[in-house]
């Protein structure tokens, strides 16, 4: 109420001085500088060179967190389980009732064959991004293991990884192709001799 | 009354003057003191600083303008200008910076690669104009990848020139991240058969792995205080994210999900880690205390799907990316969530500079990915020089 009367009251004296005019006095004239017509803070600036970037070298200490399956251990079947490859639905790790008989499949052939581990590796087609798909393709690998422990699979048999998108089987940039490379393969593993 | 009479006198008109614009003074500022108008840096509307740049040619003249038009300046003719840049550059830079008062400058550089001196000479600049570091002479991590998938992590200057591969695994590689204030890096190498995450100390090329398990381990993000890592393991069966310190110890699951988290990063405070997951089937972005807790959705309406978050340093923003058809578009977000976020130009996985304004990300040109700069505040943006290979997933050092 009262900055509004202030307000109020600023207003009408400005509307009064304004309706009155300006005083005709002629302004000050400010010297302007001259321009500078040369260097006049000159400061010799070296710079240091930038540290160098080292080529990795080979890994030969132990990892800081411990591995319980180490991949070269294990030596793939070529070809084994191609057949069983399952597919799946945009930006899903469900797996659909129509792929369960090649679940069936990958079960029946690790329970004829002891000595066989199992590796399942998720894809994803090209639209997500590459962390999102790395992840997703890791729980479509996860979705096959745990329908592979209900069908009685001993679970330490089972080995899961994911390559996002970096591992399309279409190169394509159609839905047909993304619908091929949404996916899970299946690698029969079997122990390297001397392992 | 009085104030009529007192002017009716000559030589009070000046008083009389003066006594106006105080009115005026006082009525604006009771204007404002009424409504409460702050002035706020408008994400993606913000005009740049119009600036002119005379006597450089060649890479001297590219580097900075590149430098200037990714920090929010724009380069105009003179008489146009607020600032004025002018110089020379035969085998060494001489730069010169007026229109900024008391922190005009006049510098020679020499000692260093023209590139290098003219991002040297271009961050002057923006420490004279704006008070604020510039970001000339920092470098970012990338992936680049060849036709089959494989590739190898590079270290480059933020506009991608000057790139050196720090990895030799002819694997697919993925996911590289600064450790903060060092010359070192964690990312993920398929080098062993599997996705495993690695450390690498950049000045003397040593490395090791740090998380092998069986599963994924990726997305690895250190606290701001570099005392602690985050990553995604699927150690539980599904992937989730999980926080341990740098020397490994420590490790605990900080997110269970049964869905599948991705793209872990700290809030500049450490209190927070921001992710991208999937809350009743849709994918959201959600924050979870470090030191664990219940996870809060963000709120992202107006930016669908969203995932691959970044905060800012300073705090204030997160950046990540919203998928629209095929493709995705970087946006940003108060961090507070106290306003909508701002779609802003094609891309993923933005990365902030120190300067909290600028943002290295990729664009995906025919599904094949580009390393670009952007400036939020002015929407601003460029390629970067990019290596032979496809170049994505880029990290700005800390």
């Amino acid at each position: 109420m009262i900055k509004k009367l202030a307000h109020s009251v600023a207003l009408a004296t400005a509307m009064a001085f304004a309706w009155t005019g300006c005083p005709h006095k002629p302004y000050d004239v400010t010297a302007i500088p001259p321009p500078r017509s040369a260097i006049t803070d000159y400061n010799p600036n070296t710079i240091p060179s930038p540290p160098p970037v080292q080529y990795s070298q080979p890994v030969t200490e132990q990892p800081v967190m411990e591995k319980p399956f180490t991949m070269s251990d294990w030596a793939p079947v070529p070809g084994a389980l191609d057949a069983e490859t399952i597919h799946f639905s945009f930006d899903s790790a469900v797996i659909r009732d129509s792929e369960r008989t090649k679940l069936q499949a990958v079960a029946a052939a690790l329970s004829s064959d002891k000595i066989a581990n199992v590796m399942i590796e998720g894809n994803c087609d090209e639209r997500g991004t590459e962390e999102y798909n790395r992840s997703l393709g890791e729980r479509r690998a996860e979705a096959a293991r745990e329908a592979l422990v209900s069908l009685g699979v001993d679970e330490n048999r089972i080995h899961t990884t994911s390559y996002g998108k970096d591992k399309p089987v279409d190169p394509g940039h159609d839905a047909a192709a993304w619908s091929h490379n949404r996916r899970d393969d299946f690698v029969l593993l079997h122990p390297k001799t001397g392992a | 009354m009085a104030a009529y009479s007192v002017f009716t006198i000559p030589r009070f008109r000046p008083l009389c003057v003066s006594f106006l614009l105080l009115c005026f003074a006082l009525a604006a500022s009771a204007q404002d003191h009424t409504i409460g108008i702050k002035p706020t840096i408008q994400i993606g509307l913000t005009p740049p600083t119009p600036i002119s740049i005379e006597g450089l040619s060649g890479e001297a003249l590219s580097v900075l303008e590149f430098d200037l038009y990714v920090q929010g300046f724009i380069v105009v003719p003179s008489s146009q200008a607020q600032y004025h840049i002018s110089g020379r550059d035969d085998g060494n830079i001489v730069g010169r910076l007026s229109g900024s008062g008391p922190n005009d400058f006049s510098r020679s550089y020499t000692g260093a690669a023209i590139r290098r001196e003219a991002h040297a000479f271009s961050d002057d600049v923006v420490q004279a104009v704006r008070g604020e570091r510039g970001i000339g002479q920092t470098k970012i991590a990338f992936k680049s990848e060849q036709a089959g998938g494989t590739g190898e992590i590079y270290v480059s200057d933020f506009d991608g020139h000057n790139a050196q591969a720090v990895t030799a695994d002819n694997a697919i590689v993925a996911a590289p991240a600064w450790v903060p204030g060092r010359l070192a890096l964690f990312y993920t190498s398929y080098k062993l058969g599997n996705p495993d995450i690695f450390y690498s100390d950049l000045s003397t090329g040593q490395r090791r792995v740090f998380a092998a398990y069986g599963g994924l381990n990726t997305s690895a993000a250190v606290s701001p205080r570099g005392d602690k890592v985050a990553m995604v393991l699927s150690r539980s069966g599904d992937p989730n994210i999980w926080v341990c310190n740098t020397d490994g110890s420590g490790l605990r699951q900080l997110t269970h999900t049964h869905a599948d988290d991705s793209c872990p990063c700290w809030s500049p405070d450490g209190r927070w880690i921001c992710y991208a997951t999937k809350i009743h089937s849709r994918r959201r972005l959600a924050k979870i205390p470090a030191e664990g807790g219940e996870p809060e959705a963000l709120p992202t309406d107006g930016a669908p799907d969203p995932t691959e978050p970044d905060w800012s340093p300073d705090g204030k923003w997160i950046a990540f990316c919203s998928q629209s058809g095929d493709y995705f578009n970087i946006c940003v977000m108060s961090a507070d969530g106290g306003s909508e976020p701002i779609v802003l130009v094609s891309g993923e996985h933005p990365s902030w500079a120190p300067n909290s304004r600028t943002l290295v990300y990729n664009d995906l040109i025919h599904y094949h990915p580009v390393l670009s700069v952007l400036d939020v505040f002015t929407k601003q943006h460029k390629n970067a020089h990019n290596v032979a290979g496809e170049d994505s997933e880029p990290a700005w050092e800390k």
